[in-house]
């Protein structure tokens, strides 16, 4: 060693490497180091025990003696005895109310169940993209086949939806590369004229007779309600979201404008006054016979006010990028479409992607405000029809609400698990 | 800034000025807003020909070339890349960028795909060859530049001098006629110049017309055909680079000559 302290110093030998000194691996030694270092760890871990200790003492007991198989909230005392203990009856009972609404048949159950199954079919392929991409030919036709599996009546309806958008999709794709406006505002007018052309040809009363029982919007409800806004509102607004960032980036004025305007005014909007519009309001902006779902209304509204949150998000992921990637694209003889979607996109929509869970996550919980605007979403039927509007019920305020933080809890938990794997799978970088 | 050796002996055979023009620019002029960047650039680059294009920071070296695959815009003058001329039309710009390849200080690899992603993802979108065709060429142009094996790694787990020899072998994956250098060595360590040096003199070997800005003198002189000095937006001087080092003739370029050279 002291060789290396004067200035001429070569190195004789190679030093081997050696395994730590056994004092630096095992359980104690984590114990001693992570939760008793020195007298205030020492302190707030014992703290924290009796903490926990505390908590499990008296949640454990109400877990467990709790009653599963009364019809009332008095039968549930009656059991209880004075014991004290949580009633879940009122789960078992009204199982079917808290997932479905208390309108849906209860004969059709089945339908939303069978919807609920096809939706993770229909999604894995895009959240696990090393799954065959033949599986999105069953993502693409899961829309249809779930409106028509949920709302039920004739199968023209879904049919002539598929058709308007098949129509689209032909028209954009031959039209779109050539000229992206063209393409672009035919698409959207082929899908009008095959929508409008299959209203007219849809019988009157067609849904009376159909092979699924017609189930009307304001029939639907419970969590099944919470789900369908959720997965329909995140999977509308990221694209939009997109086409917004990139508006935004837009150098043409009059698009980029428009985006931003669009935007920030979104963004000053609380929710719940888009909500008010689109349950009471947006009725005067549609021709007086037109009759617009009202499903349709606060999916529109959700879907606006995520894609502005999501726009955000990815505007941030594009800024994020060096300047680099777009010279290098470009140098390389890409066009604008193709550098952003083989270039540019991949890398921000990978960096956006905790900031765009975060808004789908915030999003899906905040479907339970359609209760304010009189839907009965699991938070709705809760409020309304089980916890006020019954008897048997009215005082059982833990089980219920806590059996709503369960199930949104354990979505938004699988939902941020999810995007953390993504973030591992897409890691490419090693920085 | 120091002059490189090049240890090895150059293959001149190839290395051929033809008549053809490959790069014509006439009376070119460029602002960043008020600050005249380029000024009245005029310069006939032939085909074959190898330029290296030096001068201080901030003398519009690096906006002049990128001026040639209209990563700026110039506003004044005419600029012809290999007949065709740079206007606004977006049509005109994607060919000429499809055909003059570009290395960039910070090599710009795309670091969401693999190397071998990265070579054939131009050949295949832009030129439209088949995958199989596009990763066959783009694994010659990788044995080319020696990684041939670090194909399916991604451009993080590679050294800064790998890199840069994965963009250019990405940018001769295009077969472009032209390539432009924008001082494709300045990030590096010494260590590493040499070897993307040695694949840049490969490239002139074959006859490759080459514009590098660079300061890279070692490499100006023996492998250059002509050395251009800018300075304050305008080309000062330039020669071929025997003359342009032994005897340099504005007082700029004395100047510039003994700070890079002198210590």
């Amino acid at each position: 060693m002291s060789e290396q302290n004067s200035v001429a110093f070569v190195a004789t030998e190679s030093i081997p490497p050696s395994p730590p000194p056994s004092s630096q691996v095992g359980a104690v030694k984590w114990l001693r180091e992570n939760l008793f270092s020195n007298w205030q760890s020492t302190l707030l871990t014992v703290v924290s025990l009796l903490l926990i200790f505390q908590i499990l003492s008296t949640l454990l007991p109400w877990v467990l003696n709790g009653v599963w198989t009364t019809s009332s909230l008095s039968e549930c005392r009656d059991v209880l005895q004075g014991k004290f203990g949580a009633c879940f009856s009122v789960l078992t009972e009204r199982w079917n109310q808290l997932l479905f609404g208390f309108k849906y048949p209860s004969d059709q159950y089945w339908r939303p169940t069978l919807a609920f199954v096809f939706l993770l079919i229909a999604a894995a392929p895009v959240l696990f993209f090393d799954l065959p991409r033949k599986m999105l030919a069953f993502t693409v036709a899961y829309p249809f086949v779930a409106f028509w599996l949920i709302w039920g009546g004739t199968l023209m309806a879904p049919i002539v939806a598929f058709l308007g958008c098949a129509a689209a999709a032909y028209v954009f794709s031959a039209y779109g590369k050539t000229n992206f406006a063209l393409g672009f505002i035919g698409a959207i007018a082929a899908a009008l004229v095959v929508w409008s052309v299959g209203a007219v040809l849809i019988p009157e009363g067609a849904n009376d007779s159909a092979i699924l029982e017609h189930v009307p919007s304001r029939d639907l409800g419970g969590f099944m309600l919470n789900m369908m806004l959720g997965v329909t509102c995140v999977s509308l607004s990221i694209p939009l979201g997109i086409a917004l960032a990139l508006g935004r980036q837009s150098n043409m004025p009059l698009i980029k404008g428009l985006c931003v305007v669009f935007i920030e005014f979104v963004r000053g909007v609380p929710l719940i006054t888009l909500l008010f519009v689109a349950s009471v309001m947006l009725s005067y902006f549609f021709p007086p016979d037109a009759t617009v779902d009202l499903f349709l209304r606060v999916v529109i509204m959700m879907t606006l006010f995520s894609a502005a949150y999501v726009a955000e998000v990815i505007r941030g992921g594009l800024a994020a990028l060096p300047k680099g990637q777009y010279e290098a694209a470009d140098s390389l003889g890409l066009d604008y479409p193709q550098a952003m979607r083989l270039i540019i996109l991949p890398q921000a929509l990978k960096i956006s992607i905790p900031g765009i869970v975060n808004v789908a996550v915030g999003l899906f919980k905040d479907t339970t405000l359609v209760s304010v605007i009189s839907l009965f979403d699991l938070v709705g039927m809760i409020r309304g029809p089980i916890l006020g509007g019954s008897a048997e019920w009215n005082g059982v305020y833990w089980e219920l609400w806590g059996f709503a933080a369960v199930l949104f809890f354990v979505v938004c938990y699988g939902i941020s698990q999810y995007s953390q794997w993504l973030e591992r799978r897409l890691a490419t970088d090693h920085r | 800034m120091s002059e490189l050796a090049i240890d090895r002996e150059i293959d001149r055979s190839k290395m051929q000025v033809s008549d053809e023009i490959a790069i014509q620019i006439n009376g070119m002029n460029k602002w960043y807003g008020a600050f005249h960047v380029l000024r009245d650039i005029n310069l006939t680059v032939n085909r074959g020909e190898r330029i290296v294009i030096a001068g201080p920071s901030g003398s519009g070296k690096s906006t002049l070339i990128r001026c040639l695959n209209a990563l700026e815009e110039h506003q004044q003058g005419q600029i012809i890349v290999d007949g065709t001329e740079l206007t606004s039309d977006l049509k005109n710009i994607d060919k000429i960028r499809s055909e003059v390849g570009m290395c960039f200080q910070h090599f710009n690899l795309f670091p969401h795909l693999t190397i071998l992603e990265n070579c054939t993802l131009a050949p295949i979108w832009v030129r439209k060859t088949p995958k199989k065709e596009a990763e066959e060429r783009a694994m010659h142009f990788l044995e080319k530049v020696k990684i041939p094996d670090q194909a399916h790694k991604y451009p993080g787990m590679l050294s800064g001098g790998q890199q840069q020899r994965v963009a250019i072998a990405r940018s001769l994956c295009m077969k472009p006629r032209i390539m432009l250098f924008d001082e494709p060595t300045s990030a590096l360590d010494p260590e590493m110049i040499k070897e993307v040096l040695d694949t840049m003199i490969e490239l002139a070997e074959e006859g490759m017309t080459m514009l590098c800005v660079t300061h890279e003198m070692g490499f100006a002189r023996q492998v250059a055909n002509r050395v251009i000095f800018m300075a304050d937006g305008q080309i000062v001087e330039q020669n071929e680079p025997e003359e342009f080092f032994n005897n340099p003739k504005s007082e700029r370029t004395q100047q510039f000559l003994s700070q890079i050279l002198g210590h």
